[in-house]
């Protein structure tokens, strides 16, 4: 497990999400509106929309293709749709505000 | 130098003046605000919710800490204010803290009404009022069993219903026969007093309770008829009162609240109050709606603003008791001089009743079904005349579709049955069998049917109807999205009515289901809210689609489009070249010309539509977006040997005038210049066709899923009359229409002749003319505002990819 600095809290405005890429992985990386990060892989399981752009909701995203709604604590998608997206581990740095992200080292490596 | 403004008192009413007065005059005061309770402020309404459990505390919190930060208002929570020197002008706490005002709100809201009773300070003896309370409740259902509540009535019955979601065993005691006697008669309060007992819970009505028992914590209760009955917590809800002890020591005049007059004013200058505390014109109020009215009136006094002042309101309730739906409004009971309709369905738990003075809507009660609520309340509220047609207000609405029960069992399992997501009648039958449901709305969360164009809803109700029968489904009150019941007018009069300009405060005020709402209603509301207040309302980015947050078109790969404004489809050499070496330099894998008459370039990546934007410098064509997309024009009598008239001018003049203003739904406009009509003008939402000495004005056609020839509206003579019309139609659509709503179903739901009759007179198409060109003024190209401001254009670059070491 790798643990990787993206950036600072402040560059992701509240219920809004900016993307990073590592290698071929893309992840979003969700604002809650109280102000906790989340990350998932940037890719809808139905027809892989891009969620980062979905609207959020709570700790939810709706797909902006279809509007699969998706759990953004731990990936899963709600019903009536069947599926999950994988899940990242991100803390905010108490003090500087400074986002770490938890990833494989195997996802690391593909960069 | 800023004024000091004061308020004492960090409850809804108070700090919804607060909110109002930011919006209106954000750098006139320095804020101070005082609030007994540690919290931040709170929707006291949800309480039951946290009760219920169908809530957390964090869910009621209207504004957040971080709010009050970021308005710099200097908080002092936990601290209650014991006096004002109005002479000296300075709030004085019991803690010691002194702060100095130019103006000062009293918005001490009102305290629970605990019953003088022996015995009443026992330990276990509480009111239901404020997160203490509940917390006190819960921890109360941890070691104890047995409840007694006195008072049956709105707020008795709420808490009765949490202490029954908390495993307790309840009692309600109330001095009246009638549950609710406040607000129901006597038909309605049995009725709803049978569904409760249904729920567990046990009533003893009549009973004037005389002595509270126990030694240090309460164990029972005695009645003045001798009986007892036993209890380990003990809930007075019998009614509130204006919190008024400070104001009435600090000199102010009180009666049975603080007197104030239309203006919030009280009788001693520069001190205001709002809220429950209040008493204006003989009446205090103690629902929320009548306090956001008065704290309106008062933020535009305060700002300096012109206003009529507040002349008392009519007031409705709703019970919000799991399971049980009761509206009342108005004057409910009979008297000589009234009559009323009444229609009573003891099977199917459905009571409805309007009282009736002079011809005039004056009352109602309704139980069961509330669906006709809002539509009362708003008879009540305007006084419209009845008369000839008391009984078509209750018996005029209603009636159910016929069963096509045969129809239904004809069809194979595998029939598909929602088109749009390819739900089979054999997977609405399991979902009704195997996960219980029984409404359209169930079948929708369970299986989508009906959840994208929503067309095929009448065929799954009889799909409900055939496998229940049909006592056995339910037909649930749809709102505008599972979030809630309301309506789409009910939403949009509420948004007026209690100035909401956050859809945040509509989903908190008109109590949403979730939080945060969803993909369906966010959008929506930041369009209501836009729509109503164009000034006071800041768009909110992040309730937009990603269209129209992006001001591209996002494609199945995740790549955009990028579609320039081209006016009236009439374009130059010089823009064609621009538009060419910006597809080359970007390497646009797609070069289209739209329907619209315009060049679409697809396939652009999100991070370079910003830089794109820029080397392009013209407007946005708006192709993504729920606003006026294109004018299509023929080319008229500029070139054209039959052309009657200048389509192709007109048609830019239509384009450059209304571009950029958020509708319902896309707008497509187009003008042809003689009636052979190559614009095609007779399947838009507004098309204009030229005749000889005039023009024809077409309304409500559509060339999409469901082609719609348009009606003509009108035919007029000039241009400047074409304009007006085109306004005058448009804000009409902006103002009744449903998001979301083409304006050929909109023209079918609310009736040609109604749109015609709502244009006919010239004053009212200036006034809707005015209020579009407010909106109209407000709007800026988007392209360049992202292009312009750095935090804006950042939201379309990834984060750096981080260097690895």
């Amino acid at each position: 497990m790798k643990q990787i600095k993206i950036g600072h809290i402040s560059e992701i405005e509240s219920m809004r999400s900016r993307v990073i890429s590592i290698g071929d992985l893309e992840i979003a990386l969700f604002k809650l509106s109280n102000g906790e990060i989340k990350a998932i892989e940037n890719k809808c399981p139905h027809k892989g929309g891009k969620l980062s752009e979905g609207i959020v909701c709570d700790h939810h995203v709706f797909c902006p293709l279809h509007d699969w709604k998706i759990n953004l604590k731990d990936g899963q998608v709600q019903e009536p749709d069947e599926g999950c997206v994988v899940s990242f581990k991100v803390e905010a740095d108490p003090e500087s505000g400074d986002l770490i992200l938890y990833v494989e080292d195997q996802a690391y490596k593909a960069s | 130098m800023k004024k000091k403004l004061v308020l004492i008192g960090n409850g809804m009413a108070g700090v919804n003046c607060i909110e109002q007065i930011l919006k209106l005059v954000p750098n006139r005061y320095d804020i101070t605000i005082f609030g007994s309770e540690p919290h931040p402020n709170y929707n006291r309404i949800m309480l039951s919710s946290v009760l219920a459990g169908d809530a957390d505390m964090n869910d009621i919190v209207i504004n957040s800490w971080d709010w009050y930060r970021e308005n710099n208002i200097i908080l002092h929570a936990g601290h209650t204010v014991s006096s004002i020197d109005t002479k000296r002008k300075i709030v004085s706490t019991e803690s010691g803290i002194k702060v100095p005002y130019d103006d000062v709100i009293i918005a001490t809201g009102s305290l629970p009404f605990m019953l003088p009773l022996p015995g009443a300070d026992k330990k276990g003896v509480i009111a239901f009022r404020d997160i203490k309370d509940c917390e006190t409740m819960m921890e109360t259902a941890k070691t104890y069993k047995k409840a007694v509540v006195i008072g049956g009535g709105l707020l008795g019955l709420e808490a009765a219903r949490g202490l029954l979601n908390l495993n307790m065993e309840v009692s309600v005691i109330h001095s009246n026969k009638i549950l609710m006697n406040r607000q129901l008669d006597e038909t309605a309060g049995i009725m709803l007093q049978k569904e409760l007992q249904e729920q567990g819970m046990k009533f003893l009505l009549g009973k004037h309770t005389e002595k509270i028992l126990g030694k240090e914590r309460v164990t029972g209760l005695r009645f003045t008829d001798g009986s007892e009955e036993r209890a380990d917590l003990l809930v007075m809800a019998v009614g509130i009162k204006p919190n008024m002890a400070m104001a009435k020591k600090s000199g102010i005049e009180v009666n049975r609240g603080i007197l104030v007059n239309d203006f919030m004013e009280t009788n001693i200058p520069n001190v205001y109050s709002v809220g429950e505390c209040v008493e204006h014109r003989g009446i205090s109020y103690g629902l929320v709606a009548p306090l956001y009215e008065q704290a309106a009136v008062l933020a535009k006094r305060l700002a300096g603003l012109e206003t009529d002042g507040y002349h008392g309101s009519v007031v409705s309730t709703k019970l919000k008791v799991s399971g049980v739906d009761v509206f009342s409004a108005g004057q409910y009971l009979d008297d000589v001089d009234t009559r009323a309709v009444r229609v009573q369905d003891e099977f199917g738990g459905v009571y409805k009743k309007v009282v009736i003075r002079g011809g005039k809507v004056v009352g109602s009660v309704l139980f069961g079904d509330i669906s006709d609520g809002a539509r009362l309340f708003s008879m009540i509220r305007s006084g419209e005349d009845v008369t000839g047609k008391e009984k078509e207000i209750l018996l005029g609405s209603g009636g159910s579709a016929p069963s096509n029960a045969d129809l239904i069992a004809s069809m194979s399992d595998d029939e598909i049955v929602c088109g749009c997501n390819g739900v089979s009648k054999g997977a609405v039958v399991t979902a009704i069998n195997e996960k219980g449901c029984t409404s359209v709305n169930d079948i929708k969360a369970c299986t989508k049917a009906s959840a994208s164009c929503g067309g095929c809803k009448p065929l799954i109700a009889d799909v409900l109807t055939y496998v229940l029968g049909a006592d056995g489904v339910k037909t649930v009150k749809e709102g505008i999205c599972g979030c809630t019941t309301l309506s789409r007018d009910e939403v949009v009069d509420g948004i007026r009515e209690m100035r909401l300009t956050t859809s945040k405060e509509v989903m908190h005020v008109l109590n949403w289901n979730n939080p945060e709402g969803c993909s369906k209603c966010r959008p929506a509301l930041n369009y209501y809210l836009g729509m109503v207040w164009p000034e006071e309302h800041e768009d909110e980015r992040a309730s937009r689609f990603v269209n129209e947050r992006n001001h591209a078109n996002i494609q199945k790969d995740g790549t955009y489009s990028v579609v320039p404004r081209i006016y009236g489809g009439v374009t130059t050499p010089q823009d064609l070249k621009k538009i060419a070496e910006v597809a080359v330099k970007y390497e646009v894998p797609l070069v289209k010309i739209t329907g619209g008459q315009r060049i679409d370039l697809l396939g652009v990546k999100k991070e370079d539509l910003p830089s794109m934007w820029t080397d392009l410098d013209m407007p946005s064509g708006y192709a993504y977006g729920k606003t006026l997309r294109t004018v299509k024009t023929c080319v008229g009598s500029t070139f054209c040997r039959f052309g009657t008239q200048d389509s192709m001018a007109m048609g830019i003049e239509m384009e450059k005038r209304f571009e950029r203003l958020s509708t319902p739904a896309k707008f497509k406009m187009a003008v042809s210049g003689c009636p052979r009509n190559c614009a095609e003008a007779t399947i838009k939402d507004f098309g204009v066709v030229a005749i000889d000495g005039g023009w024809e004005i077409h309304v409500g056609g559509n060339g999409g899923t469901k082609v719609r020839v348009t009606d003509l509206l009108v035919k007029v003579k000039t241009e400047e009359e074409v304009l007006e019309w085109t306004g005058a139609y448009m804000q009409y659509y902006r103002e009744t229409g449903k998001y979301n709503e083409r304006t050929a179903e909109w023209l079918e739901r609310v009736g040609l002749d109604t749109i015609k009759a709502a244009l006919e007179k010239k004053e009212d198409r200036l006034a809707l003319v005015e209020r579009i060109e407010l909106a109209l003024s407000l709007t800026q190209d988007p392209w360049k505002e992202i292009v312009e401001t750095d935090k804006l254009r950042t939201t379309f670059e990834n984060l750096p990819i981080p260097t690895m070491n």
